[in-house]
Parts: C-alpha cells; sequence; structure tokens
C-alpha cells in the first residue's frame, strides 16, 4: 500500500542520525552569535510550523490517518494560551492550559472520527469541515459581548498583544527574539526526537502496524481504535504546542490559523517534503516559508501566481516530496557508481 | 411575514444549490476535492463581466460563461487532473495550486478592481415587501441548474455512462466505457455549472480576482454533509441549511445565521459522517 | 507587477524591494553622493486588501521621487523600501522587524487593517521606531511613536450625522456595519451622534466581511423603513449590499450614507445608477473642486499612467510621506526620537486641505468634506468642514501627559 515505506520505522536509529541530531542542536545554540534578530525571527516562526507539519506528517506517514484538521489544535492552543496570558499574566500557567485545552478537543473529535468508523476520506474531510467551523465561528465573534474571562475574542482581528513566553518564575520578563528561536527550535528538535523514538515503542510499532493492515492488527488481538486514538491524540498534542509557540512568537492570534489556507499550507509542508519521513514535513516546511517571505521582498508581481505554480509543478513533478525524491536519484547515482566498479 | 420567510428561505436555498452543485458533480461523480471551484466561480462571473460589457444580453453571457469556464475545466482535467485520479490528497494540492495562480494571474491581467455588470434590474411589489427582481432570476436559475443536471444524468446515454462509472468503475470500463473521456467530461460540466454559478452571482456580488473565497468554504461544507449523490445531497443540505440561514439571518442577523448553520454541521458531521446521501445506494 | 515611471529597481542587502529615484534625477537635484534616508513601507500588493493598497503604494513613491527632485531631505536622498504583506498578517510581523534591523530604516510606513498596526505598534516600540499608520481607523490609539494621517470617526462622523440628520432631515437611521473592531466601534460612534443631533438609531447589524447575501436586511430594512441607512460596510464583498439596496429599495425611497464607501473605491465598481446619490464624509476624493486636488490627481496619473480613480486610500500615502518629511526638516534630523519631538503642529498643505498634527494625539487635524456620488464614477462636493480635531482620541488620550502610553482606547458609548 505505500511502498516507500520500509519497516525501517521501528529500527533504532543509526548512529549517524545521532550525530547529525546533536550537530542541529550544536548549530542551534551557536546561531544567535552569527546571525541577526531578522533572521532568527524569521527562523522561529519555521521551527513553530515545522512542528505543525511535523503533527500532520506524524499522523498521516506512520499512522496513515489523513487529518486535514490539525489547524483546530493549532489554533486552539494558540488562543488557549492568549486568553490565559492575558487574564492570568502567568505564562507558563498559560502555557499548560494552551497544550491542555486542545487536547482534550482531540481525544473528544478523535473518538468521534475513529470510533465512529468512518471511511479514510470522510474522516479526511471532517477534520477539514470543523476547522473550518472553527474559522467562520471564531471570525463571528467581533462583538464586545464575546469575552472569555476578561479578554475580547476579537473576531476578525484576533487578540493582540499577547504576552511574551517567561521562563516559569521570571514573570514580566519575556523572552528576547533570541529567546524564543531558542525555545522554538528546542521544542522542534525534541519533539522530532521524541516521535522518533515513539515509533520505537510498542505503542509505534502497532501503529506502523495498523497504518499497514487494520485488520491484521486487530486480527492479532490490538484495538486499533484505541491505538488510532492515542496517535491522533499526540499529533493534536504537537499541533497545540505549535500553537502555544505561535502566539508566544508573534503575540497575536487570528481566526487565520484555523482556516482554509492554513491548513492547505500544512498539507504543503508536508507535501513537498515527503511524508515517508520525519525530517521530511521540517524540510518542507522551511523550504515553502523561506519562498513565502522572500518572494514579498522580490518584485514577482503577485505571489500567488508563483506559489500555485510551484504548487501544482510538485505535485505533478515531485509526488512524494522532495526529499525521497532526492534520496531516490542519490540512490540511483550510487548504486550507478557501485556497480561501475 | 410569510411571504417575505419563504422568499429568504427559498432565496438562501438557491444561492447554496448554485454554488454548491458544480463541486457536487465533481466530488460525487469522480472523488476529486476541486480546492479551485471558487475560483471556476470567479472566471465565470468575470465572463459575465466581459459579455455583458460587449453588449450581450444577460441569458446569452449566462451560456458564454458557462461554456467558457466548462471548456476551460476540460483544460485542467487533461493538464493536470487527470494524472491525479484516486490520490485524492494530491488532487486537492494541485487544485490548490490552481486556485492560488488563477487569483494571482487574474489580479495580474485584469487587475484587482472589482467590477460590474451593469444590469437595471427593478423590484416588483408582493403583498406588502419589495422584492428585486433579479431575485426570481437567481432562484429560476437554481431549479433550471438542477434540472438541466437532471435531466442530463437520468436520460442521456452520457447521464447512464456517468451512473455507471459512479456506480462501478471497474466494471463500466470492463463493458467498454472509455473512462478518461468520461471524467474528462464530468468535470468540464462540473467545471462550467460553477462558471454558470458565478455568472449568475455577478449582477449582485460583481466580479474580483478573490471572490472565490467568500464561497468556497459555504460550498465545501454543503457539499460534504450532502454526501455523495450530487443532486440528492445538495438539495438535501441546501434545504437545510438554507432553511435555517434564512430563517435565523431574517428574525435575528446575518451572524447567527452564520454561526447556527455551523452548528448544525457540526451535528450533522456527528450523526451522519458520510452525509446524509452517504449511505444511500442508487439515485442522483 | 508594479510599473512605476522613471523609477530604478534595486534590490537591498536583504533582498527587499527598494525604490528609488533614478540616479539622473539624484544628480540633478544634486544630492546622488549622500547617504540616503531609508523608509520602510509595509503594504499588501497581493490579496484580498490590495484594492486598498496599490494607489497607496504609489502615491507614496510619488512623493518619494517629488522630494528627491526637490532636493532631498536634509540634503539626502530619500530611499524607499518595500514589503509586500500579502494580506498575511504574520508577514507584517517579520518585515517590520527586518525592516528595523536589517534594512536600518529610519520610519515605517503602512498596514492597512487593525489588526496589522496592533501587531507593528510593538515592533516599533522594541526598536525605538517611528510608525506611520496612513489609513483610516476607529480611533483611540495613544502612542508616540505612532502617527495616523487618516480620519477617525470624531472627526468623520459626526458632520456626517449632523448633515444627514439636521440638513437632509433624515432622523430614522438603520444601521449596517462590518463585524469587526472597526465597524463595531464606527457604529457606536454613529448612534452616539445621531442621538446627539436628534435623531433615532432603530437598529444595528453587523456583517462579516465574507457576506454578499444582503437579501434578508433588506427585507429587515423595508418593513422597518428608516429615513436613512448608514453603512460601515468593509471590503469586497459588501459591494453587494450596494448593488442590491439599489436594485430593491432606491436612494428615492431612502438615503444612503456611509463612512467608508469609496475607500475600497467602491465608485468605481458600480454602475452610475448604483453610485448617485450615496452621502460620504471624506478628507479627499478624486474630484474635490479644489486646485490642490485637481494638480495631485494630474500629477499621479501622468506618474503612473493610470486613469482611474486613485481615492482617499491613495493619497494617504502621499500626504503621510510629506507630513512625515515636513517632520524631519522641522527637527532637523531624520532620527526617529528627533522626530517624534517635532510633531506638534506641523503641517503640510496637502490635495485634501491643509493637514496639521495635533502633538497630544499624534493624529492629525484635516478639513472633512460631505460629498454625495455622481454619475462619473466620482462624487460632487456638498460642503466642506474646516480643520476638524480628532475629538475622539483627544478625549482619552493625551501623550504629552503621558508620554509612555501605548494603549488603545475604546469609547465608552
Amino acid at each position: 500500500m505505500y511502498p516507500e515505506f520500509a519497516a525501517h520505522a521501528a529500527d533504532p536509529p543509526r548512529w549517524w542520525w545521532w550525530v547529525a541530531v546533536a550537530a542541529m542542536a550544536v548549530l542551534l545554540i551557536a546561531a544567535p552569535f552569527f546571525t541577526d534578530m531578522a533572521f532568527q525571527l524569521d527562523t522561529s516562526i519555521i521551527f513553530v510550523f515545522a512542528l505543525l507539519a511535523l503533527s500532520m506528517g506524524f499522523l498521516w506517514g506512520y499512522a496513515g490517518i489523513l487529518s486535514f484538521g490539525q489547524t483546530i489544535f493549532f489554533g486552539l492552543g494558540g488562543y488557549s494560551y492568549a486568553i490565559l496570558a492575558i487574564e492570568t499574566g502567568n505564562t507558563s500557567l498559560a502555557f499548560i492550559g494552551g497544550l491542555l485545552v486542545p487536547v482534550l478537543f482531540s481525544v473528544i473529535l478523535g473518538y468521534f472520527v475513529v470510533y465512529g468508523r468512518i471511511s479514510e476520506i470522510y474522516l479526511s474531510v471532517v477534520t477539514l469541515v470543523v476547522t473550518l467551523i472553527f474559522e467562520k465561528s471564531i471570525r463571528s465573534t467581533s462583538g464586545p459581548e464575546f469575552v472569555i474571562g476578561s479578554v475580547r475574542l476579537g473576531g476578525q482581528n484576533g487578540i493582540p498583544g499577547i504576552p511574551g513566553l517567561s521562563l516559569p518564575g521570571m514573570e514580566g520578563a519575556p523572552l528576547s527574539i533570541e529567546g524564543v528561536f531558542y525555545l522554538a527550535g528546542a521544542m522542534m528538535l525534541l519533539v522530532y526526537v521524541g516521535l522518533r523514538l515513539i515509533l520505537l515503542t510498542t505503542f509505534g510499532r502497532v501503529i506502523v502496524g495498523i497504518r499497514e493492515n487494520e485488520r491484521r492488527m486487530e486480527l492479532l488481538g490490538y484495538d486499533s481504535r484505541r491505538y488510532k486514538l492515542g496517535a491522533f491524540t499526540l499529533a493534536g498534542a504537537v499541533a497545540a504546542l505549535s500553537g502555544v509557540l505561535y502566539g508566544a512568537w508573534g503575540n497575536f492570534v487570528a481566526p487565520e490559523m484555523f482556516n482554509l489556507n492554513q491548513a492547505a499550507q500544512v498539507v504543503i509542508w508536508v507535501i513537498v517534503g515527503g511524508r515517508s519521513t520525519l525530517i521530511g514535513p521540517i524540510f518542507g516546511t522551511g523550504l515553502v516559508q523561506y519562498l513565502s517571505t522572500w518572494l514579498g521582498t522580490v518584485n514577482v508581481g503577485q505571489v500567488t501566481v508563483v506559489l500555485g505554480a510551484i504548487l501544482i509543478i510538485f505535485v505533478l513533478v515531485f509526488p512524494r516530496g522532495l526529499l525521497p525524491t532526492i534520496a531516490d536519484l542519490a540512490r540511483l547515482v550510487f548504486r550507478s557508481q557501485v556497480s561501475e566498479k | 411575514m410569510v411571504v417575505t420567510t419563504i422568499y429568504l428561505i427559498v432565496y438562501a436555498i438557491a444561492l447554496l444549490v448554485i454554488i454548491s452543485l458544480g463541486l457536487a458533480i465533481i466530488f460525487g461523480m469522480m472523488r476529486v476535492i476541486n480546492l479551485a471551484h471558487g475560483e471556476f466561480i470567479m472566471l465565470g462571473a468575470y465572463a459575465c463581466v466581459f459579455a455583458t460589457g460587449a453588449g450581450s444580453p444577460l441569458w446569452l453571457a449566462f451560456i458564454v460563461a458557462a461554456v467558457a469556464v466548462g471548456l476551460f475545466g476540460i483544460v485542467v482535467e487533461r493538464v493536470m487532473v487527470r494524472f491525479l485520479y484516486g490520490r485524492i490528497i494530491d488532487t486537492l494540492l494541485a487544485t490548490w495550486g490552481l486556485s492560488l495562480f488563477l487569483v494571482g494571474i487574474v489580479t495580474t491581467i485584469i487587475g484587482p478592481r472589482g467590477r460590474s455588470v451593469q444590469t437595471s434590474f427593478g423590484s416588483v411589489d408582493i403583498a406588502g415587501t419589495n422584492i428585486s427582481s433579479y431575485s426570481f432570476v437567481l432562484i429560476g436559475m437554481a431549479f433550471l441548474m438542477i434540472a438541466i443536471t437532471w435531466s442530463l444524468v437520468r436520460f442521456t446515454r452520457y447521464g447512464l455512462i456517468v451512473r455507471g462509472t459512479m456506480q462501478n468503475a471497474e466494471i463500466a470500463s470492463a463493458l467498454g466505457v472509455n473512462r478518461g473521456a468520461t471524467y474528462m467530461v464530468t468535470f468540464g460540466f462540473g467545471a462550467a455549472l460553477a462558471g454558470l454559478a458565478g455568472a449568475v452571482l455577478a449582477p449582485i456580488t460583481g466580479a474580483s480576482p478573490t471572490m472565490g473565497l467568500f464561497f468556497v468554504a459555504k460550498a465545501f461544507i454543503n457539499v460534504i454533509i450532502g454526501g455523495h449523490l450530487p443532486i440528492t445531497g445538495t438539495l438535501a443540505a441546501a434545504g437545510i441549511f438554507g432553511s435555517i440561514d434564512g430563517v435565523v439571518s431574517f428574525l435575528w442577523s446575518s451572524v447567527v445565521g452564520e454561526v447556527s448553520v455551523l452548528i448544525v454541521a457540526l451535528v450533522l458531521l456527528r450523526l451522519l459522517p458520510m452525509g446524509i446521501t452517504g449511505r444511500m445506494r442508487g439515485g442522483l | 507587477m508594479i510599473r512605476l515611471n522613471r523609477r530604478q529597481f534595486f534590490t537591498t542587502a536583504t533582498g527587499a524591494l527598494a525604490f528609488a529615484s533614478t540616479s539622473s534625477l539624484l544628480t540633478r537635484a544634486g544630492i546622488a553622493q549622500e547617504e540616503p534616508i531609508r523608509i520602510a513601507n509595509i503594504l499588501d500588493a497581493t490579496g484580498g486588501l490590495n484594492i486598498y493598497c496599490l494607489k497607496q503604494i504609489k502615491a507614496t513613491a510619488m512623493a518619494v521621487d517629488e522630494i528627491n527632485a526637490n532636493g532631498g531631505l536634509l540634503g539626502r536622498p530619500l530611499e524607499l523600501v518595500f514589503y509586500d504583506s500579502q494580506s498575511n498578517n504574520q508577514l507584517n510581523s517579520q518585515y517590520a522587524t527586518q525592516a528595523f534591523v536589517r534594512d536600518k530604516v529610519h520610519v515605517l510606513m503602512g498596514g492597512v487593517t487593525s489588526s496589522s498596526r496592533e501587531v507593528m505598534r510593538p515592533i516599533v516600540q522594541r526598536f525605538k521606531g517611528f510608525y506611520v499608520y496612513n489609513a483610516l481607523y476607529e480611533g483611540g490609539v495613544c502612542d508616540r511613536r505612532h502617527m495616523c494621517t487618516g480620519l477617525v470617526p470624531g472627526q468623520q462622523i459626526e458632520p456626517l450625522v449632523d448633515y444627514v440628520v439636521n440638513e437632509r432631515g433624515a432622523k430614522r437611521g438603520y444601521i449596517l456595519a462590518a463585524d469587526y473592531n472597526y465597524g463595531q466601534i464606527t457604529s457606536k460612534w454613529m448612534q452616539k451622534f445621531i442621538r446627539e443631533k436628534g435623531g433615532e438609531d432603530m437598529e444595528v447589524e453587523f456583517f462579516p466581511l465574507d457576506v454578499t447575501n444582503f437579501v434578508p436586511v433588506i427585507s429587515r430594512i423595508q418593513s422597518a423603513k428608516p429615513d436613512v441607512v448608514w453603512s460601515a460596510l468593509v471590503g469586497d464583498a459588501h459591494v453587494s449590499f450596494y448593488r442590491q439596496f439599489h436594485s430593491t429599495i432606491g436612494k428615492d425611497e431612502m438615503l444612503l450614507a456611509t463612512g467608508t464607501y469609496g475607500l475600497g473605491r467602491e465608485n468605481a465598481t458600480l454602475s452610475p445608477d448604483e453610485n448617485e446619490g450615496t452621502i460620504i464624509a471624506t478628507s479627499f476624493f478624486d474630484t474635490l473642486p479644489t486646485e490642490a486636488a485637481a494638480d495631485f490627481i494630474r500629477r499621479f496619473k501622468e506618474y503612473t499612467g493610470e486613469d482611474d480613480y486613485v481615492s482617499e486610500y491613495g493619497e494617504y500615502g502621499y500626504r503621510g510621506m510629506m507630513l512625515w518629511a515636513e517632520a524631519v526638516r522641522k527637527a532637523g534630523s531624520a532620527e526617529p526620537d528627533d522626530v517624534i519631538a517635532a510633531l506638534d503642529g506641523v503641517t503640510f498643505d496637502g490635495p485634501g486641505g491643509l493637514y496639521t498634527i495635533d502633538g497630544k494625539t499624534n493624529h492629525v487635524v484635516m478639513d472633512v468634506h460631505i460629498a454625495t456620488g455622481n454619475r462619473e464614477g466620482s462624487f460632487d462636493l456638498v460642503k466642506s468642514f474646516s480643520q476638524r480635531q480628532p475629538t475622539d482620541t483627544q478625549a482619552v488620550c493625551d501623550l504629552e501627559a503621558n508620554p509612555n502610553d501605548t494603549t488603545q482606547y475604546e469609547p465608552e458609548l
């Protein structure tokens, strides 16, 4: 069914993977010393979005669940953080709350879609519709009567002026751009490593097994619904983390976090990077985000023309994503070199 | 009061039917999520603007728009969509790319300014309320679109082929049906309906490059909740949502109307996750 | 493609697009060798918001060219660094930071929506810069590093309501507004002034920005039979209202008065019938019968080669640049803190009349004109009110007493 997924997921990562991760960590720590604030700002948002892409990529690539609704938890995470941070002033509390609320909802939504035994495509579509419903509902909350505590939901405009995240115990001293850079980068690395290691556990193996053949896993005695719900919730938690960090990064949240555009962007990041790996979504996010930001500063006329064309070309020419295609090419070259000897 | 309420409900239903039918055909028949549906509507609106600008009467502009966008749809299918059948996610992506591309191209070539259709429709007085005459045109077009689609599918050979392919593509193909051609024509037809929708809406909303966004989410929700039978599903979903929207918007406000529709959509999704017609076997 | 005549495109070190006057122009002005003063211009050239921005982008560039041709500012050429925020608020955040950190601009101009302004203001504060917001908005921002050159409700709505209620005798009003903070607040001002002037506000309704179906509300309006419909509707989708209103009710039956019509160049989009008779209050429109206005329009058309309606938003770009330039001249320096200290009382005689900066609020005192739509896609002047103060913001904001204020106040109505 998914020929590009070898059984490698359950193999412990090789030594060179750990070296690469360590190298990334070192680069991350060293980066602020030779880059400016604008670079850190631009890159932190890539880290934040990479988390969102990871959540979708993991759920789809390894659990086989195609959800367009990761933006639901992204948006809920952002809004929960915003409301709690402004209301209580305690950003650590807001951070935790920002994770809990979406996770709770992901359990509920996951329960409906997984235990309801609905078909694959309808599951995907339902997740998309739910995120659209959130977007439209929140966009309608402009009036002063829509408050949670003392925080106006703000409707179309969203909630600006969110306090920046500060380390626990240091309230009132929000993280600088550099601090946010470190935090986002660290979170992304930790989640990436964490997800990779989860795949080694029983849970991870069952998930991949379910993706390969759900009936078989059930016959083996696993309640596939429980595992799928677990995967859905885990992905929801990662997306929620992304949302909280987004609020902390830009100090604003808006209904756009739930909309069709954002939901489609998540899909694009995963598609461009390739969904058969965990590194793929990260790579895809970086490429597409950088491109969008850069396009706005050079005179290409309408940016959407370029983005749209790129997207179409990608789907038609690189259907499995850039990384797998590059990997294939590399393998071809390597093999031909070997065979020459 | 009663007249007004009936009018508002019928109008809201007609509006939903018009913007959703094209998408329903493409999704129902081919399982393709066409995210460029909003832009097909937009192209139809522009076609209407230019046709009427060149002096054509409105009814002819409708036909021009439908044909033009239908042909464009066929081109899109040949160039892009046909390589992606069965790959739902890829069609979603590619059509989203197309949507972005079209918005950008139209803005570049035609300009971002909205355009109008120069028409003069008066209003008629029915039971004390003034109703814009154009509302009747819109409602009439909704009926017409359903009627045309239904007749085509029910009474023509093409319709038979399409229904067969919808039920079981393998068998249909084994019986000699050219699957590729069927899909191509169906996609074109769905696009034509979208173009027609745009043309019908143009006298009200005008034509602007980003107008597709106003409609695609609503159409999408309508189609998904309608389920996989394009005509029955669209009518059923539009009937429900249109009634709610029409009544609630009239009694309270637009905002409440929109939110109510969404809440009902959510409930329906929970109860009927495959849509209203999801579990229906036969029919249209 | 943003094609500007007599301009030279080049990319700065960061890749952002910079507009500068041609070298021949700079040489003729004698300033080609001097260190440029850099201005960041963050607006939406693409996406749904671009209907407001495209003319403003060009008007800003034209202003830069004019200043450079006249010897620059403080003997130095002006350089405009443009960023297309693509109607995406997140990019506003990134570009504003980039503007200060990498492109080292002396001033930031831009932002259309209130949310974009609220995203950029904290960034301007952080980098101790200066921000000129060239747009019409709901009022109340009290921030010395921010200056708004556009209309606020206190200036715009009061004369409009006064005219409609008292001179046209339309006492009973039905208000429609866009459902976000600008629409919410503007509708409150409409209600307040209507009541003060002796009118009656029958009903207020809000519409999300993507609503195109106004049939239900038009039915309600017909049952309510007001004398005037007040519109604070915004954006592309809401243009449908004006069409539907015209085809169902018509301005012979009831008046249509609005604070937002014309900003998105709706008058250029609609038919002569639909445009005719709509009452607006504005600080500039293309056919304002003054020499300054006619001259500005003539120069703009020559500069851009475009023939269509420019609009108030377009002119804001020009006046924002000119007002800031005047402040720089007065301060003798382009550094943000020096300019901010020199703001109070700076004037510029512009296309819409005399503009004066009010140092207590960093908003602009300007002439407000009541006009009605005509059959040529533009407006006819009815009467002008000279030098209207931004009373709503003045009531809550005093930057001289509280220089560290950065709040946006909302009116208690």
